[in-house]
């Protein structure tokens, strides 16, 4: 291949339309190779059995990464959901953050180790702790926008989530509310076709999530998910019109999902190869890359830096977390509020435990401590 | 000393640290120019206008979901649910979401959210508009409840609640919104979370309860006391977290436990506290941990003659404290 830095005459320059340089672009595409090499460690380490679970953001990266970078970092929200590897990388979490998390180590910023990968938040970066049960998410994302709203702070907030949790009647709830008062909120809905094994025709009875969008009086936008660039310019325009008040939009990225459910799952039992076979040229990562390399903003030499850059990333994310410290069982009692309350202090297993002297909680010595 | 209704107390308390603070707001179904259903947030809307008093469309998950997403983005919700009946489709934000948002986060985020709701029987309100639900939520860790029993105690721990970093769900018996009265200093002052109040001091029999049954207890203990029954009354005001050094120090010295609760008795709110009794002062028990507490029926019957029968009154708890005190 003979790739080259001059472009095609007279085609438009390929981030023209979005309004982004060629810095941009590559800092973008960047960011979705180093996502999916981030992504794709955590699998070989829960198959070498040193993490115990993965939830997977391959397929979503480019959908997440255009979609994020139209927002303003540090300033705005996002709630985000457990496929949002990418976003949460996009808006501020290192390789390292995402790596901690896999190995629930006490320094990992999302918990401290105390959730299940793929429950990333990070407050240092305006990215919202999330839970297991699904869909609720958006009703904390709404709340932030309408905060921001009475404060006047400009931020806007954005939630993402498949479109199986976007059955959930936490999102009508939200999307009445946040359609009401126009807030400051926008809805990506990563579409990737199934909720685990169920298909999308058994869980919606339209094509499109965005089709619902109407019912709030809201716009629905449908995109493809494994063009950056229009989610990116999708996103643009839905923020731009959150920021000036007229109110939240739908945006429906069609992304594809090149792993199973998650590492408990066996997606051969209900895709056939044909299909998986087809997905993969729904990626968004060789179809931007293609795009690049085309653009002549790829070249041979960035690109053999860049893969080494993300190799020595991804290496340092898994080593520096594989020695990091475990937290501490002695900590374990510690934030189930601002403050300790002294009356309800340890022995936490009760009768039997622990000192006759409640409050001993904090030297560890506790049974438990120095176990598993 | 002014005196105040309940729910005058709770209303004034509400629109001063609204004054005071101008991150709290107050969103629920009916909130703005109505003030509320049991008007609790009366003149409100009028004060602080519809940026900070917000009606709400008939949405509890959002209520308490968005409450959440504005406490983390530095509000001070008040959120109001129409009756405590109607918690439950916000049973998941509560549980999942407001009280699992520290310790899951490893102290990154907080959710300072208070949650107002009127609950309890005795109003003809049947089984959908009488319902005690503290049991659910003083279950979970993370979340704070409080059960005032007094206007003193409304507007000290409400302020308390409010400015509590953690989430806070308070519940005021309906039935004393208008029919308890009783001196609210106009200072300052708060009651901190956590601590119980002993109400009436007696050597006897300890009778724990709160909320309207801290007043039933009251009027039970002052018909014994003609019968020579010393009767101490702790009104635990705050049920998460419990202060067990009253609870406990009280049964000491009496040596005789009643806990009385409105709700259904098995494995209502009652029940934690009649095991911790049982387990930290058993050496200075004289008799069994009783409880007097509702019926295990799903729900208070409409019927005034079946709702009789099922709410705890004073006559039932003073048959509990003879009971316990013959033996
Ligand atoms: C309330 C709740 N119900 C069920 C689950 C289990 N669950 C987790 S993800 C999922 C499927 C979600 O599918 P979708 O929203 O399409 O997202 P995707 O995983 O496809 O990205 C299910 C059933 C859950 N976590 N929470
Ligand atoms: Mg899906």
């Amino acid at each position: 291949m003979t790739a080259t830095r001059q472009r095609a005459k007279a085609a438009p320059h390929l981030g023209a339309a979005a309004g982004l340089d060629d810095d941009e672009l590559l800092a973008m595409y960047r960011m979705v190779a180093l996502a999916r090499a981030v992504d794709e460690r955590m699998w070989i380490l829960n198959r070498a059995g040193r993490i115990p679970f993965v939830i997977s953001g391959q397929g979503h990266e480019g959908a997440q990464v255009g979609v994020t970078w139209a927002l303003r970092k540090g300033h705005d929200w996002i709630a985000p959901f457990y496929r949002s590897i990418a976003m949460c990388m996009t808006f501020g979490m290192s390789a390292r953050d995402i790596m901690l998390a896999q190995y629930a180590r006490a320094s990992d910023p999302s918990s401290g180790g105390r959730q299940m990968p793929g429950h990333y938040g990070d407050r240092r970066h305006n990215l919202l702790s999330v839970s297991s049960p699904v869909a609720t998410q958006i009703l904390h994302a709404v709340g932030i926008a309408l905060a921001a709203k009475i404060r006047g702070t400009a931020q806007v907030a954005l939630t993402a989530m498949g479109e199986g949790l976007s059955n959930q009647g936490d999102v009508h709830e939200a999307l009445n509310f946040a359609a009401i008062h126009k807030l400051p909120f926008v809805f990506l809905v990563e579409n990737n076709g199934y909720a685990i094994s169920v298909p999308a025709v058994m869980e919606l009875a339209v094509p499109d999530v965005a089709a619902r969008a109407a019912g709030y009086g809201i716009p629905g936008v449908v995109v493809d998910g494994a063009d950056v660039l229009a989610c990116y310019v999708a996103a643009k325009t839905a923020i731009e019109r959150a920021r000036a008040g007229d109110g939240p939009t739908l945006i429906e990225a069609k992304v594809t999902r090149l792993t199973g459910h998650s590492s408990d799952d066996q997606q051969t039992k209900y895709r056939t190869e044909e299909e998986m076979a087809l997905e993969k040229g729904r990626d968004a990562l060789p179809r931007f890359r293609d795009q690049l390399r085309a653009a002549g903003i790829l070249t041979p030499a960035v690109e053999a830096a860049l893969t080494e850059e993300i190799a020595a990333i991804v290496t340092d994310a898994t080593e520096f977390a594989e020695g990091e410290p475990d937290p501490e069982p002695s900590t374990a009692m510690r934030w189930v509020y601002a403050e300790d309350w002294p009356s309800e202090t340890p022995p936490p297993w009760g009768f039997g435990e622990g000192d006759d002297d409640a409050g001993s909680g904090s030297e560890g010595g506790g049974p438990a401590a120095g176990g598993d | 000393m002014p005196t105040r209704t309940f729910i005058e107390a709770i209303r004034e308390t509400i629109a001063g640290e609204m004054r005071r603070d101008e991150s709290v707001i107050v969103l629920g179904e009916d909130v703005g120019k109505k003030g509320g259903v049991f008007l609790a947030t009366d003149g409100l809307w009028a004060e602080f206008g519809s940026d900070r008093v917000i009606d709400t469309p008939l949405t509890e998950s959002m209520i308490v979901g968005a409450s959440i997403g504005a406490a983390v983005n530095g509000l001070r919700p008040i959120a109001e649910i129409q009756f405590a009946d109607f918690i439950h489709p916000a049973f998941n934000q509560i549980v999942s979401e407001a009280a699992r948002m520290r310790y899951r986060s490893n102290n990154a985020v907080g959710v300072p959210l208070t949650i107002r709701a009127p609950y309890g029987g005795g109003v003809h309100g049947a089984l959908y508009h009488s319902q005690s639900v503290e049991a659910f939520f003083s279950h979970v860790p993370g979340l704070k409840v409080v059960v005032p029993s007094t206007p003193y105690d409304a507007r000290g721990l409400l302020r308390s609640s409010i400015r509590d970093d953690d989430p806070v769900l308070f519940f005021e018996h309906k039935k004393m919104y208008r029919s308890v009265r009783g001196d609210v200093p106009d200072t300052d002052y708060v009651v901190p979370l956590g601590r119980a109040a002993i109400t009436r001091p007696g050597t006897q029999v300890t009778v724990i309860a709160y909320g309207l049954m801290a007043h039933y207890a009251l009027e039970a203990a002052e018909r014994v006391e003609e019968e020579g029954i010393s009767v101490e009354v702790v009104d635990l005001r705050t049920l998460r977290p419990l202060d067990k050094e009253t609870v406990i120090g009280s049964v000491r010295k009496t040596g005789k436990c009643l806990v009385v609760y409105e709700d259904n008795r098995f494995g209502g709110y009652g029940a934690e506290v009649a095991a911790t009794v049982a387990e930290e002062a058993f050496d200075y028990l004289d008799g069994p941990v009783t409880r007097i507490a509702g019926p295990d029926v799903p729900g208070v019957p409409y019927n005034h003659v079946l709702e009789d029968w099922f709410m705890v009154d004073p006559t039932k708890i003073t048959a509990g404290i003879r009971k316990l005190a013959a033996y």
